[in-house]
Parts: structure tokens; C-alpha cells; sequence
């Protein structure tokens, strides 16, 4: 039996993806900043085949309740085997690009506080040499983009801190998941008008389940996004300056 | 927080109309505020309803499937509160494992629970079970003005009954009390009885309905005018014992595409109805099949509503009372014999004698007939105002859900208890249906 962590819990890839886990009779345990969401989300999951599912409320930029809350949530469940850190907010790019203030406090919530977590989580699990993290990025960390680099380089620099913790947890046993979707169809992103690149959040949920019992490294999701954005990589910055992408 | 998109119903009537676009996913959330002024809102389940009482033009669409969420079940007694948005696959798939089963189930599992109430759907079983909302403990209706209130039998009862079977206008269901149905497994143990004309069906159906839980027969649309009014009686039970039988697995088959004109011909509807025939008569009369070949025929082919091309198609369903029932069908089936077009499907059943648990309810004594015509402009209308008058005379009525074309005077005689949902509606909802067959001048 799974014992998996959760934090940003009512966003649609994490509750899909909590959902398999309920149907593999896991033990959760539930992160999110909404009561009522939060709630409506573990009674769901325990009907669905959940051995235990345990709420714990916490807005993300709460810093110095980070530790106090990862570690009630660890013992709740007796340990972790999966931690998937999903929480996190799409900015508005003009309303940052005017407000330095807004800029930092967007970092605060896709960056900072994902570095935080996740720093809590890889010490608490080195010692015992198992376990799994999991952190949801995008491929829109990738490059930057006049459209959303507020987002992008937040999300980034989690991608770069990722592969730095994977690098130093390597032989420790302590699996590292950098997980890329590309668009996602989800209450996050209603306002944009969707096209036959984007994804349904039970799709991206199916991979992360995937990845994460194959001890994948990183993962795109789709997987078609894995060769887009190689070429979007390759494209010199002389030119990609001059493109609206 | 939203964009604006045309939305089709099941029928695929063409419609110039688009709405505004808001997905709910959070059943405490407050509904949209800017909504008086613009058209009103108007909760879309699946889209599975074939007219337009699932559109709102003009106005705004709050689309429920994202609140798919199990509230509380007991195992123990079957009792599930659910949230609306919930498909029947999924309650199914969720709750037949432990042994329960949706005590009453449409021909398709691809609608929402909230749906099955606004609509108080009907299934095989209605002689016996009677119609959804007669399952129905308790719902949780949301309204304009932000109150939130639990409607039950004993509590805001008038709403209550208003709720099911009010076409989603008297505000929004965020969650329902259930009550399910125990079953040992999926499977149903299933027997055809052939009938050669609508008399032998009454007499087989009589009988059937002691033996069995579920009944519904074909009728043959195709047939010559000397064999008009056979069919073949469908009757099963839930089979004891756990499931044995395999389904064929999520929608194997599927229309890809739109073809540029309806697939649904006089040669292809002759075909259909033969092979149909021939198929169900040739096997062996009682077999044990899997539950959804049996309840979800439909199901198996994805999308099959594009085979009417882009003109769409019209369902039409109406209900006689049981002293004219055999006249009246007799009748209407030979004024589409003489129409030249025939319908793809043709379904008979005969309904229970149950007070009907909701204000608008479709059910009512009787026998009712579901038919699907492709969409040939006035030639088709015309046929389906001759089947109003039919109807009218025998003093029937037809199914709000799969209507898109009855005249206001029609709707209001067919349902004279129509002022009362208008004076429970909530202001701020409405549709295409509503609009359409209360505005128009007597």
C-alpha cells in the first residue's frame, strides 16, 4: 500500500492524478488552501478506493508553516512514498510586467514556495533512502516568452533547482520527477480558447502515474511535447526574439 | 472568464446562436453574478438532450461536468450524494463493483446526474420502478439571489417536485441524494418475444411485465404496410450471480467525422430495420448478456448522431394514455409509412400507472413511442406536426427533452401545469426551449 503526499491538492492534474492512487487503495495525504474544495476532494477519493485520505490546510506562501505541515502530514500516513508538489497559480503577465510586487509574489507561489517544499521533503526522505518527488513544471519553462515569462521563468528555475536535487539525491535512493505538461485543459487555463495541442487533465494525471512507477527522470506530457520543445530549444536567440510565440 | 462558443445539442440542429461559456467546478463556489441582463444561465450537463431545452442562445451556459465529485455513499444501504455533474458510466463504474446499480437507466450512460433529474428520465423498468426522481432523496438547489437549499419531499417540497423534471430552470442542482439499487452483478438475463402487430404487442407486453423487470421493444419502421406494427419485445432481469459477460469496452467504434449528407436514407433505413430483425430474431430467444448491450445500445458507437449529416435530426417521443394508446400508435406509425421517411430506430414501451414524482414530468399512464428523423426541412416538420395532432387527439404529450420544434399552444396543452414551474423558475434561468414554447402567442 502507496502512502502519497499531495500538495495543491484541489488543482485538476492533482486530483486526477490522486484519483489513480485512490483506485490503487493508496493512503493520502491532501495539501490545499480552500476548506471546502479540500474537503469535497478527500471524501471523493475515499469512495474511490482510498485506504485513508487525510486534509491538511495551508496556503503555499505560508512559509514558516511549510515544515510544521509537511511533517504532520508524513506522520498521518506513517511516511511517504510519493510526494507530488502540484499547487501553483497562472499569473497575469501585464498586470507583472507593471507590478514588481505582483511579480514577486507570483514567484512566491509557482517558485519559491515549490523550492521550499520541496527542500523540506528532500530532507525528511534522504535518511531513508526511498521515496519518490514529484513536481509539477511546464514546458513553459523551457524559454522565455513575452506572453507568460513571469510564469515560465518561475516555473524554470523549479525545472534547473530539479535536476540540481536529482544530481545531489543521486545513490541516496531518493527519486527526483520533473514533470512538463504542455496545455491543459483545466480550470487554470478557462479562458483560453483550446486547440488540438491541449490535454485533458486525467491524460496528464495517467502519465505522472506512469512516470512515477517507471522512476522516470523527466517527463513531458504529452510526450509529443518533448520533440516541440527540443526545436523551440534550438532556436537561436536572435530569432526567437523576433517571434510572438 | 469564459469565451463565447456555439453550442450544439444531440440532435445537431443547425443554430445560429452561440452562449457564453462557464465551466463550474466547485459546488460551493457562488454562481456567476453578471448574469441578469444577458441573457440568463442555464446548466448543460453532457449535452445529451436532442432539442433545445439544453441551449441557451444569447445567454450563458454553466457546464457541470467538472463536478464529477462522490459526496458520501453508504455500502451498507445504497444511499449515494453525489455531485451533479457525474456522468451515469461513472456511477456505474464506481458503484456496480460493490454491487449497486442506478435504479433507473436511460438508453445511453453518457449523461449527467444532474440531467437525469431535470429531465426525470425514464428507463426500461418505469412499470415497475417509475421514473428517476421517484429515486430522488434530496437535492441541493442553488439560486440567483446565493440561497442554497436542500430540497426533499419534506423540505421546500414545491421546489422539489418543481426540480425534477424542470428542464434546469428553477436554478442549479449542485448535489443529489440517491437512493440505488442492490443487484449481484452486470449481467441480465435477456428474452426476445416477437410480435407481428401492435394488438400482439399489448397482449406480450401484459405478460411480460409480471415476468420481467425491464421491457422495451423495436417496432419496424421499414415494414410493409401489411406487417406494420411488428417488432420484437425486449425483456430482461438482472441475472443472479456475479458478472460473467465482458462489455465490449468503451465506445470501440466511432463516426469520425460529419459526412456531407445524412447516412440515414430510405434504402439504408430498410436495410437496418431488416438486418436488425433478422439478427434478433435468428439468435437464441433467451441468452445472459452483459448490462450494457442491453440498457446502452447506443453507446457502443461514438458519436453516431453525425451520421445525419449537417442538417442533424429530430427525435420525437410522445406518450399516449392507455385507451387510446393502440389507435393512436397504430395511426401514427401509418403516417410515417406514408411520409416516405422512416425512422432509424422506433421504441415502444408501455408505462407504468405511478403519480408522476415530478411537476413536469413526461411520464404518465400510457405508451410511449421514441422515433429519430433526419432533418429534411418543412417535409420533416410537417410529418411531425401531423404526429402533434395525433398526439393531441389521443390526448397525449411529448418529451420536453427531445423536443426542438412544438408549437407553444401544444407545449401548454400537453402541460397545463406549466404556469406553476414558470412562477417556482428562478429569474435569472432560462433556455431556447423555454423561450420557444412559452413566449409564443397562443
Amino acid at each position: 500500500m502507496k502512502k502519497i503526499l499531495i500538495i495543491g491538492a484541489t488543482s485538476a492534474i492533482a486530483e486526477a492524478t490522486a484519483r489513480l492512487y485512490a483506485e490503487d487503495g493508496a493512503r493520502l495525504s491532501l495539501i490545499a488552501r480552500n476548506p471546502d474544495r479540500l474537503e469535497a476532494v478527500a471524501a471523493d477519493l475515499r469512495q474511490r478506493g482510498a485506504e485513508s485520505v487525510e486534509t491538511f490546510v495551508l496556503d503555499a506562501n505560508e512559509f514558516e508553516r511549510h515544515e510544521t505541515v509537511l511533517n504532520a502530514a508524513d506522520e498521518a500516513m506513517n511516511g511517504i512514498d510519493f510526494a507530488l508538489i502540484a499547487h501553483g497559480t497562472l499569473p497575469d503577465q501585464a498586470e507583472c510586467q507593471s507590478s514588481a510586487e505582483s511579480t514577486r509574489r507570483e514567484f512566491d507561489t509557482n517558485c519559491t514556495s515549490t523550492i521550499s517544499m520541496t527542500t523540506i521533503l528532500a530532507n525528511l526522505l534522504e535518511p531513508r533512502g526511498a521515496g519518490s518527488i514529484g513536481v509539477i513544471t511546464s514546458v513553459a519553462g523551457d524559454r522565455g516568452r513575452a506572453s507568460n515569462y513571469v510564469y515560465g521563468a518561475a516555473k524554470g528555475a523549479v525545472t534547473l533547482f530539479l535536476g540540481g536535487l536529482r544530481n545531489r539525491l543521486h545513490g541516496s535512493g531518493i527519486h527526483v520527477l520533473t514533470i512538463k505538461p504542455g496545455f491543459v485543459d483545466t480550470p487554470m487555463t478557462a479562458d483560453f480558447p483550446k486547440g488540438p495541442l491541449w490535454a485533458k487533465p486525467e491524460s496528464i494525471a495517467r502519465g505522472i502515474h506512469k512516470a512515477q512507477r517507471r522512476r522516470r527522470d523527466v517527463v513531458h506530457l504529452p510526450g509529443f511535447w518533448l520533440p516541440i520543445m527540443l526545436i523551440i530549444r534550438s532556436i537561436p536567440e536572435r530569432i526567437f526574439k523576433r517571434l510572438s510565440l | 472568464m469564459s469565451d463565447r462558443t456555439v453550442h450544439r445539442s444531440w440532435g445537431r440542429l443547425p443554430t445560429k446562436g452561440s452562449s457564453r461559456i462557464v465551466n463550474l467546478n466547485w459546488r460551493h463556489d457562488e454562481l456567476p453574478s453578471d448574469s441578469l441582463g444577458q441573457g440568463g444561465l442555464l446548466c448543460h450537463g453532457n449535452g445529451r438532450s436532442y432539442g433545445d431545452s439544453c441551449l441557451n442562445d444569447e445567454g450563458t451556459l454553466l457546464l457541470t461536468r467538472g463536478l464529477d465529485r462522490i459526496i458520501d455513499f453508504d455500502p451498507a444501504t445504497g444511499l449515494l450524494e453525489c455531485e451533479s455533474g457525474l456522468l451515469l458510466q461513472e456511477l456505474l463504474e464506481l458503484m456496480l463493483p460493490q454491487g449497486w446499480f442506478p435504479p433507473v437507466v436511460p438508453g445511453t450512460q453518457l449523461i449527467t446526474i444532474g440531467g437525469a433529474v431535470a429531465n426525470d428520465i425514464h428507463g426500461k423498468n418505469h412499470h415497475l420502478a417509475s421514473s428517476f426522481g421517484s429515486h430522488i432523496r434530496s437535492l441541493e438547489l442553488v439560486r440567483s439571489d446565493g440561497s442554497r437549499l436542500q430540497c426533499s419531499p419534506s423540505e421546500h417540497a414545491e421546489l422539489f417536485r418543481a426540480t425534477i423534471g424542470g428542464l434546469g430552470l428553477t436554478g442549479f442542482i449542485s448535489s443529489v441524494r440517491l437512493q440505488l439499487k442492490s443487484v449481484s452483478g452486470g449481467d441480465i438475463d435477456q428474452e426476445m418475444i416477437p410480435f407481428s402487430n401492435l394488438a400482439e404487442f399489448f397482449t406480450a407486453n401484459e405478460d411480460s411485465e409480471k415476468r420481467f423487470e425491464h421491457t422495451v421493444a423495436w417496432v419496424d419502421c421499414a415494414a410493409p404496410a401489411s406487417s406494420l406494427g411488428r417488432g420484437i419485445l425486449i425483456c430482461g432481469n438482472h441475472a443472479e450471480g456475479e458478472s460473467t459477460r465482458k462489455a465490449r469496452g468503451r465506445s470501440l467504434i466511432s463516426v469520425p467525422f460529419t459526412p456531407p449528407i445524412s447516412l440515414v436514407n430510405g434504402p439504408s433505413l430498410r436495410l437496418f430495420n431488416e438486418l436488425y430483425r433478422q439478427k434478433q430474431t435468428m439468435g437464441s430467444r433467451r441468452t445472459r448478456i452483459h448490462h450494457q448491450p442491453f440498457f446502452f445500445p447506443l453507446d457502443s458507437v461514438r458519436n453516431w448522431n453525425r451520421i445525419y449529416g449537417p442538417r442533424g435530426f429530430y427525435q420525437y417521443q410522445m406518450v399516449i394514455p392507455p385507451e387510446s394508446s393502440e389507435a393512436a400508435i397504430g395511426e401514427i406509425l401509418h403516417q410515417i409509412k406514408l411520409s416516405g421517411t422512416g425512422s432509424f430506430l422506433a421504441v415502444l414501451k408501455r408505462f407504468g400507472n405511478q403519480e408522476a414524482p415530478g411537476l413536469l414530468s413526461f411520464c404518465r399512464p400510457g405508451t410511449t413511442l421514441a422515433l429519430d428523423f433526419p432533418n429534411r426541412g418543412e417535409r420533416t416538420t410537417a410529418l411531425l406536426d401531423r404526429l402533434d395532432q395525433i398526439t393531441l387527439d389521443a390526448g397525449g404529450a411529448v418529451y420536453c427533452a427531445k423536443d426542438a420544434r412544438m408549437s407553444g399552444p401544444s407545449f401548454r396543452t400537453y402541460y397545463p401545469q406549466w404556469q406553476e414551474l414558470e412562477n417556482l423558475r428562478d429569474p435569472a434561468f432560462s433556455s431556447n426551449f423555454w423561450r420557444r414554447v412559452t413566449e409564443s402567442p397562443s
